[in-house]
């Protein structure tokens, strides 16, 4: 495959359609008051985003529900949790919660 | 802050995301080899599209030969979760200058929309935060996939090394930021109960854009004021 127009086209046309869900509530919401049911909603957004992004990555491998010892990113998340919950340092959490994933598949 | 003060602070926060892109990066890169493309090829895709996910699908289809439509339109709904992220962002998009907001807004990513809205909602930030942050970020994911692509299937083990932890690691950290009374975490619950449900049911990435605008919705509701 070399680099032809049309692969060209692709990408960019791949970008455009991401760069617009990106760029157009920022712009434009930026610019006026928003509606006080709505800052309420977006109060909910992180919480809502980072778990729905959280729980299929920690107790789903390859695509299928994988709950106990046979998973290290969901024991790696519960033995990181007190720690993430106390100390809200990420760097520790990710350190430590790599550390255990290391030992696991060490000795596992 | 100092600008340089606010330089150092984004730079440490990148870190968890730098450790996550790299082997994610790497690992399209090998894909993408595999489905025929160069190096050039990757990194143009990289460089004007930078979503992970939606790469990954986009890759996939290419190898099986499919056509550009389609690929655009899949792109276009997978990626359509930005648009809460901006959303979002946006009420903290007014402490800088506004000019930037179509720029900076570019670079929002899951994990850089995780980690700027916890900064932003703890201290005011400017435009040498959300860049600092951002083009480190971005530099990461354009350059591992290049490199992925180069260098095929040589890469070492990454799963060995616990970088699969590293994103999931950042999501949970981040997470018990947001827990500000118990209201938030039921609906970080509800969210991350949803999300696998959808995962199930639906196809295509819509779990998170899905099971966010629900519990978002159902905070709502049982906010009391």
């Amino acid at each position: 495959m070399k680099i032809d127009l049309n692969y060209i086209c692709l990408v960019l046309g791949m970008g455009f359609v991401t760069y617009l869900s990106r760029m157009l509530p920022a712009t434009l919401l930026s610019k006026q008051e928003i509606p006080k049911v709505f800052v309420k909603f977006l109060n909910f957004v992180p919480a809502a985003v980072l778990s729905a992004l959280l729980f299929p990555g920690v107790l789903m491998t390859e695509n299928k529900l994988n709950i106990g010892f046979s998973n290290p990113l969901l024991i790696a998340a519960v033995l990181t949790f007190p720690l993430a919950y106390k100390t809200k340092n990420m760097f520790a959490t990710v350190l430590l919660g790599m550390g255990i994933v290391i030992l696991y598949n060490y000795f596992i | 802050m100092h600008k340089k003060e606010e330089f150092l602070f984004a730079i440490k926060r990148v870190f968890p995301i730098v450790m996550g892109y790299l082997p994610v990066g790497f690992a399209l890169g090998v894909m993408a080899a595999d489905a025929g493309l160069s190096p050039i090829q990757m990194g143009l895709m990289s460089l004007f599209v930078y979503a992970g996910s939606a790469q990954f699908i986009a890759v996939d289809m290419l190898g099986s030969g499919i056509s550009a439509i389609p690929i655009i339109i899949t792109t276009f709904l997978v990626n359509l979760r930005h648009f809460l992220f901006s959303a979002s962002l946006a009420p903290y998009f007014r402490e800088i200058k506004q000019s930037l907001i179509p720029l900076i807004s570019f670079f929002i990513t899951d994990e850089t929309f995780a980690v700027s809205i916890t900064d932003a909602e703890q201290r005011p930030l400017s435009h040498i935060y959300y860049f600092s942050l951002y083009i480190t970020a971005y530099s990461c994911w354009v350059l591992s996939t290049i490199i992925g692509t180069t260098l095929g299937n040589l890469i070492p083990d990454t799963k060995a090394l616990g970088f699969d932890f590293a994103l999931p690691g950042m999501f949970l950290a981040l997470l018990c930021m947001q827990f500000k009374n118990a209201r938030f975490i039921l609906i970080a619950l509800i969210s991350g109960l949803l999300s696998i449900f959808f995962i199930h049911i639906i196809p295509g990435n819509w779990n998170v854009i899905l099971a966010t605008v629900i519990a978002a919705a159902i905070g709502v509701l049982i906010d009391e004021n």
